[in-house]
């Protein structure tokens, strides 16, 4: 299976990224945010990290950077894209995802691992998961997920939520939102359910040593769904 | 402008340096060369109250590549790898301005590392600040931790551990260390000794603005009520441009385009030209009119002491400007051949066609002011005389309570929660342990860092305090179970100028010296900052200390959570019941007099590696070394961070269970093993002659001390999570 890591300037997980994919068996590419031709792949990751220093707005200009065209042009025809935190709001910046990321409710950058739960398993990423509650780690400083009342309806009519922030037993109340995020929403779709982006790093849970291992859990089972 | 004496000591040079300056020139400098002395002579760059004391640190070992005199030292950590770390402060500018003084601080030596060729792999940072009551002591402390967190977070470097004090003595001088690790193989790594005639000088990263002008000589002098003028000094940071001149930098350096290389830290481009030619025994030549600037109309002594940040200069082989510019160009940095090396030994600028600055590099370097300043022996305070009664009327639970939520002992996750400590996928121990860990990526090593200082005892007894602060790094590092390598320091110390303070820094500076010779734990690198003062207070003597030590398997790592059930808890090493300058003396009793604890060297070095042999054979489940606070405080966060209790038995001890608890006695580790082993662990600890004793045994939920004292894990948890975070939410 083959994925490709976009590296824009001031990405920072692009490396973990491409350590996790190739461990769990992807032939992986990195690829450098200013050529024109995605290589053929059957997952593409936005990475985490602060692209272009954050300036404008984070994600803003990495959204209109050469090789976005290319990877707008690939999820528009079907291809799976995933989107990790920075990642996330390049894609919603890049209007694949819709809404918007804020700053956090309690303007600090956090870095923990939170609890979420997988609302939906009809979609390439988490079908054939067999739990529902997982635990991740985030790194953020805007990550308060937020978008309009229509847009929340179509959304949730939709399923186009991926993932809400929750505790061990899958509450999803206010007490475990970490950033304030509308409805504790950590993770979304697109329509088609072929682009994801969620604030949490996967890529950081894949070794026990490590803050914990839901992330091989995740990763295993993504390439199995891609297969 | 006609330079004068006036304008000199306006520069912060001193009467006789200004005449020595015109002696060596044999003629009055004008306006730049006066700078550019200013900037080299000063205290920060020049280190003249301090070299003839440094001298005596013990610099040298079996694994030391590189010790002080570089950008940063240098370690071997086997395999053709090595470690590449440095601590340095950022006192004077996180106080004026805290976030861009904190974050360029912490960007400063991200660079002084991977001026090397070492990717950074870890940040590490030690804070103090003055008096919760204090009203500044909020905001500074929001503001550094943001910067702290700003610049490392956009970097995607861990920030793995570090330490935060709050003492009245540094209300008008706050301290901020910041501590980088970075990796590198052996075989390439960067120097700042320039080779060769006609060498191309490049300059490379950011712009040059009028920002931090004079920034070096602001860190040299002590504030007073017009500091808020001096904001203008402090640089601003960007640690985008930074993180694209670290991949730009890292990708030439693959190559073998590079003969010398050097940041423009303090003084910037003054002191990194003439580093670099100093060191090569060269001269190096200067058009100022090549330097890019991002401000119109930039004067030769603005663009030569300007410290903008994110900048270096390198010493390219002939040849390779092409290839070097076209990496530079992909990053998006600026890239300008300003100069070259020449035969001539001077430092030579032009600017318009015209000759503006030439001075003999060696003036500048070699012949800079040393001063052997007076400085006053201290005494060791008379041990005090408590009172049997003052102890027995205390109620155990109550000065626990006060102990853990003290602002010392308390987490300090409000902070760390704050920087991204798992970034690069390889931190294995996160902040609040006793010392960070990071794999060496891909390999089954790993790196552990701590960063420590102990104010209180130095101020009490500077030598004991300068011992005490090089034995807490090494007892953290086996704490985890590393075996210690080297450490870096950084000196934080009030004015030179002073009898009192230059005493505290000789004597802090003999303690160091003395522990890490006897512990082979050697000094690598390291900085100095003096004249934390306001008016006539300087701040507690403060030398951080930053260990590193490796650890072969990872999969050996220590923590310090209690793991199970019925497993038994020894303590190693003697508790004798040494009270004074303890946090309990100088908090329950508002005791500030007498002795800090005494080091035994002796027993530091025999304690800790025998730890390490028990840990090696995998008898210790966990374990945690026993400091401020005493021997209570660390079992509470043991049981706090295993979420387990434990059953204290009595002591057969003849001191009372306060002294027993409470006393800071040093050279001791609290240690879990399986009952199992017992005979096995004794066996080992008195073959070496280390004393140990059991403490008890792990239950569930509570601390049990002696049959009467119950505490439960929930309780312990409140005494010591919320302080912090009510503070800052109040």
């Amino acid at each position: 299976m083959k994925s490709s890591v976009i590296t824009f300037p001031g990405s920072n997980c692009d490396r973990d990224m491409d350590v996790a994919l190739k461990k769990f068996g992807f032939n992986n590419k990195m690829v450098w945010h200013n050529d024109n031709e995605l290589p053929k792949s059957d997952l593409v990751v936005l990475p985490g990290g602060f692209s272009y220093g954050d300036y404008l707005r984070c994600g803003s200009m990495a959204s209109k950077s050469k090789i976005m065209q290319s990877v707008i042009n690939f999820a528009k025809s079907g291809g799976l894209v995933m989107g990790i935190c920075n990642g996330f709001q390049i894609l919603v910046e890049s209007g694949l995802v819709p809404g918007v990321l804020l700053r956090n409710k309690y303007l600090e950058f956090i870095c923990k691992n939170v609890f979420v739960k997988i609302e939906n398993k009809d979609n390439p990423y988490f079908k054939n998961l067999d739990k529902d509650i997982f635990e991740f780690h985030i790194a953020h400083n805007e990550g308060n997920y937020f978008c309009t009342g229509d847009q929340l309806k179509e959304i949730e009519d939709n399923n186009q939520v991926a993932i809400y922030y929750c505790n061990n037993n899958g509450k999803t109340e206010e007490k475990f939102n970490p950033n304030g995020s509308l409805k504790n929403i950590a993770g979304i779709f697109n329509k088609e359910k072929n682009v994801l982006g969620m604030m949490p790093h996967p890529e950081r849970m894949i070794d026990k040593s490590l803050s914990g291992e839901d992330g091989s859990l995740f990763f295993k089972n993504l390439i199995n769904n891609i297969r | 402008m006609e330079v004068n004496e006036q304008i000199a000591i306006d520069h912060g040079l001193k009467k006789d340096e200004y005449k020595k300056i015109c002696d060596l020139l044999k003629r009055t400098p004008n306006l730049t060369e006066l700078g550019i002395f200013s900037a080299m002579w000063n205290e920060h760059c020049s280190y003249k109250s301090s070299r003839l004391h440094l001298k005596k640190l013990p610099t040298t070992g079996k694994k030391v590549i590189q010790g002080p005199g570089e950008n940063a030292g240098v370690i071997d950590i086997e395999d053709g790898d090595a470690i590449v770390f440095k601590i340095e402060s950022h006192n004077h500018p996180s106080f004026i301005e805290p976030y861009q003084g904190a974050a360029t601080g912490v960007g400063g030596i991200m660079r002084d590392v991977f001026t090397m060729g070492a990717r950074p792999i870890a940040n590490l940072n030690s804070i103090h600040f003055g008096s919760p009551q204090h009203k500044k002591t909020k905001n500074l402390l929001r503001g550094v931790v943001h910067g702290i967190g700003g610049y490392g977070n956009c970097m995607g470097v861990p920030t793995i551990a570090g330490q935060t004090s709050f003492d009245s003595s540094y209300n008008g001088n706050i301290l901020v260390n910041a501590m980088t690790l970075g990796l590198v193989k052996k075989n390439k790594i960067f120097y700042s000794k320039a080779a060769g005639l006609n060498k191309p000088v490049i300059y490379v990263g950011s712009k040059t603005g009028r920002d931090g002008i004079h920034g070096a000589s602001m860190a040299s002098a002590s504030f007073d009520e017009k500091i808020e003028e001096k904001k203008p000094t402090v640089q601003v940071g960007d640690p985008f441009t930074e993180k694209l001149l670290l991949e730009a930098c890292l990708e030439l350096m693959a190559g073998d385009s590079i003969i010398a290389i050097q940041d423009m830290g303090a003084a910037g481009l003054t002191s990194s030209s003439i580093e670099m030619a100093s060191k090569g025994n060269l001269g190096i030549e200067l058009n100022l009119n090549k330097v890019p600037c991002r401000e119109t109309k930039m004067t030769p002594y603005e663009i030569m002491l300007s410290e903008s940040q994110e900048r270096m200069l390198i010493v390219l082989e002939n040849g390779k400007e092409g290839l070097a510019k076209k990496i530079f160009d992909k990053w998006n940095l600026d890239f300008a051949i300003i100069g070259k090396t020449t035969k001539t030994k001077n430092i030579e600028l032009f600017f318009d066609n015209e000759q503006v600055a030439k001075i003999p590099v060696n003036t500048l370097v070699e012949n800079s002011p040393m001063y052997d300043r007076k400085w006053k022996k201290s005494k060791l305070p008379k041990k005090i005389k408590f009172e049997k009664e003052v102890f027995s009327n205390l109620k155990i639970k109550g000065v626990l309570q006060k102990i853990l939520s003290n602002q010392n002992i308390c987490s300090k996750e409000w902070i760390w929660r704050q920087y991204d400590h798992t970034v690069m996928g390889d931190t294995i121990q996160k902040p609040g342990g006793d010392s960070g860990v990071v794999r060496v990526h891909g390999t089954e090593k790993a790196v552990a860092a701590t960063v420590d200082s102990s104010a209180v005892y130095c101020w009490a007894h500077p030598l004991t305090g300068g011992k005490q602060v090089v034995a807490e790094s090494w007892r953290n590092l086996i704490s985890v179970g590393a075996t210690p390598i080297a450490i870096t320091n950084c000196l934080n110390f009030g004015s030179p100028e002073k009898e009192d303070n230059m005493g505290e820094f000789v004597e802090c500076v003999k303690g160091i010296g003395e522990a890490s010779k006897y512990l082979e734990f050697p000094v690598v690198s390291g900085n100095v900052s003096f004249y934390n003062q306001t008016k006539e207070v300087g701040i507690k003597p403060t030398p951080s200390i930053g260990g590193v030590g490796l650890i072969k398997n990872y999969k050996k790592m220590i923590t310090m959570d209690f793991k199970e059930i019925n497993n038994l808890v020894l303590i190693i090493g003697k508790t004798e019941g040494h009270i004074d300058q303890s946090l309990f003396a100088r908090t329950i009793l508002d005791e500030k007099n007498g002795p800090p604890p005494e080091i035994n060297l002796f027993n530091e070095k025999n304690n800790g590696q025998s730890l390490l042999s028990l840990i090696e054979k995998d008898y210790i489940k966990s374990a945690h070394d026993i400091s401020l606070g005493g021997l209570i405080t660390a079992v509470s966060k043991m049981c706090i961070k295993g979420n387990k209790g434990i059953k204290i038995k009595r002591s057969k001890s003849l001191i009372s269970e306060i002294e027993y608890l409470f006393s800071e006695d040093q050279g001791r580790y609290i240690i879990e093993i399986d009952p199992k082993n017992l005979k096995e662990v004794t066996k080992i600890l008195n073959k070496n002659s280390v004393h140990h004793e059991e403490l008890g045994i792990i239950i569930e939920k509570e601390m049990i001390i002696n049959e009467k004292t119950k505490v439960t894990i929930d309780e312990l948890k409140s005494y010591n999570t919320n302080w912090l975070t009510n503070f800052m939410s109040s």
